[in-house]
């Protein structure tokens, strides 16, 4: 019954977390100077020009009744019609929205992997060089930002040795099968191997720029984690009855470990899918992040409103999962 | 700690090898498939409604698809297109146009007059959210004989059938849009022109085939992919890594540096864009000293040679060479002693500087800021002391609209029809919301030209205009953009002084 209660609250601080972000960025971009009427206007236009224009997409009625009608629309599920592509928003948005998660899947999936690695290897050889080593490429990994991994990606293999594509999503000579825009789970699903490949070697170098300082992040707090678990009695214990170093620190040390690793990475999955914004462009990948450096440039009003919404809705769902999570394991918190 | 041993050296390197066959492009040296990395992404397959219907920089990919009603040469002399003949009664009360005859839609279904007339009348309906209706809605009552199409004039417009190859002049399918409406039309777009739509992936990619029956011939490369790289560093490595094998707007240094290398050939030829600075009459800018000291301290060859990397033609007048009413006569020169003369005579120096605010774009165009920057430095040593504001484009588009942009601003003009109505025109005409010179004078050498219907005296009065203007510094043009372009070897590029790059035009090599 607390729990369910929990979950109300929580829902209920999530709707008003997203009305609010609605408010906001709908009145905000209305205020950050240039309007879409006047970035689309020829030479020779005139007022008058200014002016039909204006009521054809509706910009001529005043902000509040822009708004309530948006919201209005929002609730019924029409986000409105975008100006630049002359498409309704909600199918714009929901057709890219795959490709970003799967691009911010990937990369966590590759920080996690990295990351875990990393600390694991860390843990196992503490106080030797490969220790220090690691330290200093996790230094490395934090200081140099997402998108100059990117270029240097670019540079390593999309130049240098061309192994990966630099830029798209799939390859144009391939047809996709798909019914789904998920296209790297559905090629999966249909064992369609020889576009999963492409699908991989369009993917994998804007989710390394992705995942890299991600990894570094994991590494250094599940190092962290597993150094102080190795203290702990249980771990002494499990060596003294004669087990490996390598089984203390995977069986016995790590379950315990990761705990403080596994929120870290909910949160960080929310600032992965922000961070594609950048990198999509890099690499002209053809996600959702990328759409919106598109709509920001056009002043495309109601494309920005629902792609704004939208990555709202993830990071409170997100951060409501983690926090439901962790209400279920632990009870103290469901009073919070 | 594992060594890397023979056998898994091997296997390794046959992963590479098996991984490198997958996912690079086999890019022989006959080139069936040409791919083009293009500078931005396609947001619409409508040109005539939106704001991509105004945006410069994908009319090449709308030119691939969609025929104009009148052809526009490399050189940006007219042609026929889909029309072939065209002109005016004598009173110029009407106009005509003769339909091309023989050409079939992409669909297979014939081109008529019926479908010019609907393309117009569509153009011209203020409901339609054309941003150049105000033009297309010049003409009307719409009359056809067999392939010969009149219309009266409700307004005379002396570049009408210029603009019939310029922002918005497509001429679309009737039948087909009327069935499929704008939704069916964007998903399936349908033109005439030399190119046919065969994949679309929004933000991605395009993927074009060769329109067989094209009227103008079939196109050399068969299949073209184009893929939008909006990333500069992105789009050189594409043509670097060789995934591409033609790119456009890179730096020039970048340009430089690929040019003539590893089978990559460049192509440099100015295009119809201009780098300018608006003078907003408002402050000390009516001191047509000031002005004139601005613009006489600027040494625009410099700029070009050392900012540019020689890439840009350095110009006096809103008419580049290649536009009907250029006049190489009007030079405005570079004097730092003649401008310190001027701001004298109004009790300015380098002590006693004349302080203005200058706007510009920051990698909107290609060094525009280093250019203000370098401007503003040469300002100072005659004493005019500018304080740099640094905008996006959309925030000058806002202000000028509104008229309220700093005493002097930066901006790139286009201008691809070479009209001096579409350069000089809109720029300077005050009543214009693109102007902000407000000047009676000016205005009343302007107002006449609109419906002047002498053609040559027409042109002659443009020519007046840009005398006077930059006799009396109204405006500081500086530069004629040259558009770099890189292609492999296998690959002949004509550029379109317009700045399209349209792969019909290309050929092997």
């Amino acid at each position: 019954m607390l729990l369910l209660r929990t979950v109300f609250l929580r829902l209920l601080s999530t709707l008003i977390t997203l009305l609010g972000v609605a408010i906001i960025v709908f009145f905000v971009i209305r205020v950050v100077p240039g309007n879409p009427i006047a970035m689309m206007l020829p030479p020779g236009a005139t007022d008058a020009d200014i002016a039909r224009l204006e009521a054809f997409y509706g910009l001529d009625k005043p902000i509040i009744e822009q708004f309530f009608i948006w919201l209005q629309g929002v609730l019924q599920g029409d986000f409105g019609t975008s100006i630049s592509l002359h498409q309704p928003v909600i199918e714009l948005v929901l057709g890219r929205l795959p490709a970003t998660l799967e691009l911010s899947i990937m990369a966590l999936a590759i920080a996690v992997l990295i990351g875990g690695t990393l600390a694991l290897t860390g843990t196992r050889f503490r106080g030797t060089k490969t220790e220090a080593t690691i330290d200093v490429t996790n230094g490395m990994a934090l200081s140099i930002p997402d998108f100059l991994w990117g270029l240097l990606l670019i540079l390593l293999f999309g130049v240098l040795v061309p192994v990966f594509h630099i830029s798209g999503r799939v390859s144009p000579s391939l047809d996709l099968p798909f019914t789904t825009d998920f296209y790297l789970f559905e090629s999966i699903l249909r064992l369609q191997f020889t576009i999963f490949a492409d699908l991989v070697a369009h993917m994998f170098m804007p989710a390394l720029a992705l995942a890299i300082p991600l990894a570094a992040i994991i590494a250094q707090l599940l190092k962290q984690s597993l150094k102080e678990t190795m203290h702990l009695d249980y771990v002494t214990l499990s060596r003294t009855k004669g087990y490996g170093e390598n089984h203390v620190i995977t069986r016995e040390a790590l379950p315990n470990a990761i705990l403080p690793t596994l929120t870290l990475v909910g949160v960080q999955f929310t600032f992965l899918i922000g961070g594609t914004v950048i990198i999509e462009r890099l690499f002209s990948y053809e996600g959702l992040g990328n759409m919106a450096i598109d709509a920001v440039i056009n002043r495309d009003l109601p494309l920005i409103q629902g792609i704004v919404i939208v990555f709202a809705l993830i990071f409170t769902a997100v951060n409501l999962a983690v926090d439901l999570t962790y209400a279920m394991l632990n009870p103290r918190l469901r009073h919070a | 700690m594992t060594k890397l041993s023979r056998r898994s050296m091997l296997q390794l390197s046959a992963a590479s090898v098996a991984i490198t066959a997958f996912t690079t492009p086999a890019l022989a040296q006959q080139i069936d498939e040409l791919v083009i990395a293009y500078n931005v992404n396609l947001p619409s397959w409508d040109p005539t409604v939106g704001p991509s219907a105004v945006n410069p920089t994908i009319q090449g990919i709308y030119q691939s698809v969609f025929d104009m009603f009148i052809h526009q040469n490399p050189d940006l002399t007219f042609a026929p297109g889909i029309i072939t003949e065209w002109g005016w009664n004598d009173d110029r009360s009407q106009i005509f146009m003769t339909v091309r005859e023989g050409v079939k839609w992409h669909d297979g279904s014939p081109l008529t007059p019926e479908d010019v007339v609907w393309s117009l009348e569509r153009a011209g309906n203020p409901e339609t959210g054309n941003p150049i209706q105000f033009i297309w809605g010049k003409v009307g009552n719409f009359a056809i004989d067999g392939n010969r199409i009149t219309a009266d004039v409700k307004e005379y417009e002396p570049t009408i059938f210029k603009w019939m190859s310029f922002l918005t002049g497509y001429v679309l399918p009737k039948a087909y849009y009327e069935k499929v409406g704008p939704e069916g039309f964007e998903a399936k777009p349908v033109g005439s022109g030399p190119y046919m739509v065969d994949r679309f992936e929004r933000n991605a990619f395009v993927r074009l085939k060769a329109n067989p029956d094209y009227w103008g011939g079939k196109p050399e490369f068969e299949t073209v992919t184009i893929k939008f790289v909006t990333d500069a560093a992105a789009r050189v490595a594409e043509i670097e890594s060789g995934n591409a094998h033609v790119t456009l707007e890179m730096p020039y240094e970048e340009y430089d540096r690929l040019k003539g290398s590893g089978g990559i050939s460049g192509t440099d030829a100015p295009i119809s864009d201009i780098g300018m600075i608006f003078i907003n009459d408002v402050d000390v800018m009516n001191d047509p000293n000031v002005r004139k000291a601005a613009a006489l301290a600027i040494d625009k060859k410099t700029i070009v040679d050392r900012l540019l990397s020689g890439y840009g033609v350095p110009i006096d007048t809103l008419q580049t060479p290649d536009y009907v009413a250029y006049d190489p006569s009007i030079t405005v020169g570079y004097d730092p002693e003649k401008a310190k003369e001027l701001l004298a005579a109004s009790g300015y120096s380098t002590d006693n500087p004349v302080r203005f605010k200058i706007q510009t774009t920051r990698g909107f165009k290609p060094k525009d800021y280093e250019i203000i920057q370098a401007i503003v430095g040469l300002w100072r040593r005659v004493g005019i002391e500018a304080e740099i504001e640094v905008y996006e484009v959309a925030k000058h588009f806002e202000l000028r609209a509104a008229d309220q942009l700093a005493p002097a601003a930066f901006y790139n003009w286009g201008n691809a029809v070479g009209d001096p109505t579409t350069s000089t025109g809109f720029a300077m005409f005050g009543p214009s919301p693109h102007s902000v010179w407000d000047g009676q004078e000016l205005l009343e050498m302007i107002l006449p030209l609109w419906g002047e219907q002498d053609e040559d005296k027409r042109i002659a009065g443009w020519k007046d205009v840009d005398r006077h203007i930059a006799e009396n510094a109204l405006v500081i043009p500086l530069i004629q953009y040259v558009q770099p372009i890189l292609h492999v070897d296998g690959v002949k590029v004509t550029p379109h002084a317009s700045g399209a790059l349209l792969p019909h035009l290309m050929t092997r090599s």
